[in-house]
């Protein structure tokens, strides 16, 4: 009784050993979207190959989605065969759809955990680095590539390597105006944006149970972001009560019998570890980043690292970084102009992270110089904001109030930065091009933050 | 279907210098509005390749001399960020055959045995001689032997190292690994058959 998380629901799912030393996994439910998908279905069609499992599968549309006018087809052509090639595939292998049509559409990371399809002591795939996100209920969720979509769906098995598990302790008190963002960001800072590399991270400690279920989720999203491909919580009183009544989670008698599980799976307290990291999360301040990697922040009441002070490896990043950024060492974070805002994504984009935004603007106007914009991250949580009002409070504040998808995320709608323009995001790559504009420059940072920037536009502290 | 053993992989190289090169670089999102991997090959580090007004920059996938280069060699954490296969198939599109680097972010490694593309790291020094040898001379025919597996250019080699999970994956031709899978059919059904949630929690 020494076992993590990860090894028990590892031994659970484990098919077979395979010859090239990997294991073959069983991958309880898979989530597909319209980017990765349609080359995978293309090479089970060539090998005449049918789904194992359709019903472990679920589609949603969120990448391309237009955000203002989503009535079809869409006016980007691209972006409608892409659509109806995911159409056709759902159609043709009989597997469920939430498309733009049903309420359920948005984010694959936002929509699974709503559904109730995210479950505790699952395997989870999907064709996006992100899919780490549901590790926040004790699943072990991890993001594939084409051709492992198309091993999953032919399948439902993966061949992959099992990872070392590293625990990510954490301690104290979470201080006003600091968020789980901050938190993931201070780790990312401090373990390296390769630091996880072949580890999944398991996060807890006195902190961690603290956490609501969304703001688990923003921590174990940008897991990888730090190299860990697996990030995730152990299964608590507060998984269950998230998980109680939605959608596809077990109902009356089921569900308890889901609870007794639920709990075998959790980490045994005296399980054993790779390595452990101490984060005392007390003295945290609100994170920002400078550069173009997520590793790349510091606090706001810092200013930008010296380039000596930097250790060797890290200096030629840097200078690539302020030459982008067009910052300079040994700068204040804490005024730098921004020309856009942006709140959402599968990071930051739920129904926790729009109040919070919407308390800080309320009543207020964002700066005439700032675009800002609004994406909440799935349809459910904008009923929910509009059934808040939180919907006008961000338009009367000046926001572009939008429909759900990723957006300025990655930019493969129309939303785009344009130019050199600085965003303050709400998301979680601030890589060169990231947001649509080659030379667009992104800051990273809690919702909140975004929010404050926005209505003085440069970076400033949270005031209420 | 017939699978390819690969065990050696020759031709010349093409440095890219950079750590934490990441997939959005590789391959920028908006080139990835299809629904197929076809053509890819044209979009490879495209905003690295051309500025804002769509000029070629000195970016060595622009360089003529490097023009059927099949080996890319790379520094730390290379492939970094977003899952898309389209960023190796952009690469493999383009030409290239295998990958040196000084390490490669899981996934990105984890899509290129999936398509058969070694991925060999080497230590820091061997990666910039390596560069500079084929800077110098980008005629120079590079060797990568993954059975051993060592670097072969000129007359000098270099220690490298690939998972041995990967390394067998490409050396039984097994890195197609669709049909290896769907041979243990059975034992799959049996795993389904004992997890609590395949039977909706029902006993
Ligand atoms: S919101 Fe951004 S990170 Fe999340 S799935 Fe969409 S594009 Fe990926």
């Amino acid at each position: 009784m020494k076992e993590n998380l990860l090894n028990k629901v590892w031994n659970l799912h484990k098919v077979a050993e395979l010859d090239s030393g990997t294991d073959q996994l069983f991958i309880g439910l898979h989530l597909i979207h319209e980017v990765t998908s349609p080359q995978a279905f293309a090479m089970i069609r060539e090998r005449n190959l049918p789904v194992l499992f359709p019903e472990r599968t679920f589609a949603t549309v969120d990448h391309i989605v237009p955000t203002d006018d989503q009535s079809r087809p869409f006016k980007d052509e691209l972006a409608e065969k892409m659509m109806e090639a995911l159409e056709k595939n759902t159609r043709e292998y009989g597997i469920r759809f939430f498309d733009l049509t049903t309420e359920h559409q948005g984010i694959v990371h936002i929509v699974g955990p709503e559904l109730g399809l995210t479950q505790p002591g699952m395997t989870i795939a999907c064709g996006d680095s992100h899919t780490s996100t549901h590790g926040a209920f004790g699943a072990i969720a991890f993001g594939i590539g084409t051709s492992q979509i198309r091993d999953i769906l032919a399948s439902q098995t993966m061949s992959i390597q099992k990872p070392k598990v590293r625990k990510i302790e954490m301690t104290g008190k979470l201080p006003d105006h600091v968020y789980a963002k901050d938190i993931i960001l201070k780790i990312i800072h401090d373990l390296g944006v390769n630091g996880g590399l072949g580890y999944a991270y398991e996060y807890g400690g006195d902190a961690a149970a603290k956490l609501s279920m969304e703001e688990r989720m923003t921590i174990c999203n940008m897991s990888i972001e730090g190299g860990a491909r697996v990030g995730y919580f152990n299964p608590d009183q507060k998984t269950f009560d998230y998980l109680k009544g939605r959608k596809f989670a077990p109902e009356g008698a089921a569900f308890d019998n889901a609870v007794s599980f639920w709990k075998s799976i959790a980490s045994d307290v005296d399980a054993e570890y790779e390595d452990t990291y101490h984060l005392d999360i007390s003295h945290l301040k609100p994170m920002v980043t400078w550069g173009i990697n997520p590793g790349q922040s510091c606090s706001i009441d810092e200013t930008l690292p010296l380039l000596k002070s930097l250790p060797e490896e890290e200096r030629e990043t840097a200078v690539k970084a302020y030459s982008h950024m067009g910052f300079n060492e040994g700068d204040p974070i804490l005024g730098k102009k921004i020309q856009t805002a942006f709140i959402g994504s599968c990071t930051n984009g739920r129904i926790s992270d729009l109040r919070i935004a919407a308390a800080i603007v309320k009543g207020k106007t964002i700066s005439s110089t700032v675009r800002g914009l609004v994406v909440p991250g799935s349809k459910s949580v904008a009923r929910q904001a509009e059934a808040e009002g939180l919907d006008r409070i961000f338009t009367e504040a000046g926001f572009s109030w939008r429909k759900a998808g990723c957006s300025m995320c990655l930019a493969m709608n129309a939303d785009k930065l344009r130019g050199n323009e600085i965003s303050a995001s709400s998301s979680n790559r601030n890589f060169i091009g990231r947001q649509g504009s080659p030379t667009g420059r992104t800051l990273l940072m809690s919702p909140a933050m975004v929010a404050a920037a926005a209505l003085k536009g440069y970076v400033t502290e949270i005031t209420l | 279907m017939k699978l390819l053993k690969k065990s050696i992989i020759t031709g010349t190289g093409i440095p890219v210098r950079g750590n934490d090169i990441d997939t959005d670089r590789i391959i920028p999102a908006r080139f990835m509005k299809v629904v197929t991997f076809d053509g890819l090959g044209a979009y490879a580090f495209y905003d690295a390749r051309f500025d804002e007004k769509g000029n070629p920059t000195d970016h060595p996938f622009n360089n003529p001399v490097y023009k059927n280069a099949e080996i890319l060699i790379v520094n730390k954490n290379f492939g970094c960020g977003s899952s898309r296969e389209h960023a190796p198939q952009s690469l493999a599109r383009w030409g290239i055959k295998g990958i040196i680097g000084e390490s490669f972010a899981e996934i990105f490694a984890g899509n290129c045995t999936a398509m058969g593309i070694p991925a060999v790291t080497t230590d820091e020094k061997s990666t910039a001689e390596l560069m500079d040898l084929v800077t110098n001379n980008p005629d120079l025919a590079l060797t990568i032997n993954i059975e051993i597996p060592e670097i072969r250019i000129g007359d000098k080699t270099f220690p490298c190292t690939i998972p041995p999970s990967k390394q067998a994956a490409l050396l039984n031709g097994t890195w197609d690994s669709t049909e290896i899978l769907l041979k243990n059919k059975e034992q799959i059904l049996k795993t389904a058959a004992r997890l609590p949630y395949m039977g909706g929690f029902s006993s």
